[in-house]
């Protein structure tokens, strides 16, 4: 049985204006082939205008174990979002 | 296209080890229970990720081996529209492949492992697959009954709680509903057509009815690991429940052709609001199951044949691949930078 093909992930621009959202991953020998491959399997129907393959080795994640320590700083800052200033009725405009 | 039965061998949940597991299992399952999705790199207990191993690489394996009956019509299809039609479907089930063998190895296991069980016969797909397509109106019956229980199957695992296996199959339903149109279509058309046609279309119902009813697996009874499935939201509904909501949309549809269901008791119920059918016969399913079918032996035949033919081709490109990288040096960037 042979290795496998190095893994790529995929990222799709569905529209001008847009940003390249993850779609999936696929096999490639090499870069143009992961490129033709992206094409082939993600966007049969004109799903995108511009694809990103990244090789799944080079993505650097966080760690879902470290998640609360990682994202708690923000959770008590409800002052950052509009909502938490009341401001009269009567006040237009803002 | 589908699969079916697939929760029908393999891991149970076993004894857990110790009061650590037994604590991570407990908040697995709450999370399950909160409708959380579990993503590759989230601790999982074996068991689960056995099963969804074993259920997203028969669901692969069915979509591959879905292309032959149907590849087998390229060449023979009536018209051009037929043909472009039947291309971008069997290429779509190709795609459904992909995207399914790349769920299965976010949990650990490799695309070579897989291809590999597959061709060596170990690995199990959808039995709808080991039987002929002998005449165009198979391929009408094959769109309209079989991708009709596959999308019944797999609305439901868009909403499965693996996040992986649940995004392809959202993608793969998006897809899946023009299979179905299109296999209508024809069903239409031959219905509408000369009396050999009509006649065509009726024989191609009756040699597919059955097995379609079968596609959503054993009767609940005997169906041992709905319970497991269940509980990890892999699987949302049983067998038979989904087998009814099939067979209600279906028959209006059959009526519509004025073709007639193979089942001589088939009957509407006033009072359940359902269609019953007769029997189905377990021994047939079976039978093709542990391979005895009309084609298993041809469809990995084929499968075989087809992985040998490529052989060069792969080869050639890791060597121009690995040539390339020699030259230029980490050359990945003919691209242009993003
Ligand atoms: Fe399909
Ligand atoms: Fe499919």
């Amino acid at each position: 049985m042979n290795e496998d093909w190095v893994l790529y992930e995929v990222f799709i621009r569905a529209r001008s204006g847009l940003e390249h959202k993850h779609v999936g991953s696929l096999h490639a020998a090499d870069a143009r082939m992961a490129l033709e491959h992206a094409r082939d399997t993600y966007t049969r129907r004109q799903e995108g205008v511009s694809i990103w393959v990244v090789r799944s080795s080079e993505i650097i994640a966080s760690d879902p174990e470290e998640a609360d320590a990682l994202f708690e700083p923000a959770r008590d800052k409800v002052y950052r979002h509009p909502t938490f200033y009341s401001i009269p009725d009567d006040v237009k405009n803002i | 296209m589908y699969t079916q039965a697939l929760d029908s061998s393999g891991a149970e949940p076993g004894s857990p080890a110790s009061a650590g597991e037994v604590e991570r299992e407990r908040r697995f399952q709450e999370r399950i229970d909160r409708d959380e999705k579990i993503e590759p790199k989230d601790w999982m207990p074996q068991a689960y990720r056995q099963t969804l191993i074993r259920q997203i690489a028969q669901h692969a394996h069915s979509e591959i081996v879905g292309m032959l009956p149907e590849g087998n019509w390229i060449t023979r299809a009536p018209t051009l529209r037929r043909k472009a039609v039947l291309i971008a479907k069997v290429q779509d089930e190709g795609g459904h492949g992909m995207y399914l063998y790349s769920a299965a190895e976010t949990l650990g296991v490799s695309r070579g492992e897989l291809i590999e069980q597959l061709l060596a016969g170990r690995a199990k797909y959808s039995s709808i697959f080991n039987y002929p397509t002998l005449t165009w109106a198979d391929i009408g019956a094959i769109g309209w009954l079989v991708d009709g229980a596959a999308i019944m199957n797999q609305i439901p695992l868009c909403r499965c709680s693996y996040g992986p296996y649940a995004r392809a199959m959202v993608r793969i339903c998006k897809e899946e509903s023009f299979h179905q149109r299109q296999g209508y279509e024809i069903m239409l058309t031959l219905a509408r057509g000369t009396g050999a046609q009509r006649e065509m279309a009726q024989d191609a119902l009756n040699r597919w009815w059955w097995p379609s009813l079968m596609m959503f697996g054993p009767g609940d009874a005997e169906s041992v690991h709905t319970a497991h499935s269940m509980r990890w939201k892999i699987k949302r509904f049983s067998n038979d429940e989904l087998r009814q909501r099939f067979i209600d949309l279906t028959v209006p549809q059959a009526q519509f052709l004025d073709l007639a269901i193979p089942d001589p008791v088939l009957r509407w119920d006033e009072a359940a609001q359902h269609f019953i059918t007769g029997p189905i016969d377990w021994s047939e399913f079976q039978t093709v199951l542990k391979g005895h079918g009309p084609c298993n032996r041809e469809r990995l035949g084929a499968r075989r044949a087809a992985h040998e033919a490529g052989r060069w081709v792969r080869e050639a490109a890791a060597a121009y691949a690995d040539k390339h990288r020699d030259r230029v040096g980490g050359a990945e960037r003919h691209v242009q930078t993003v």
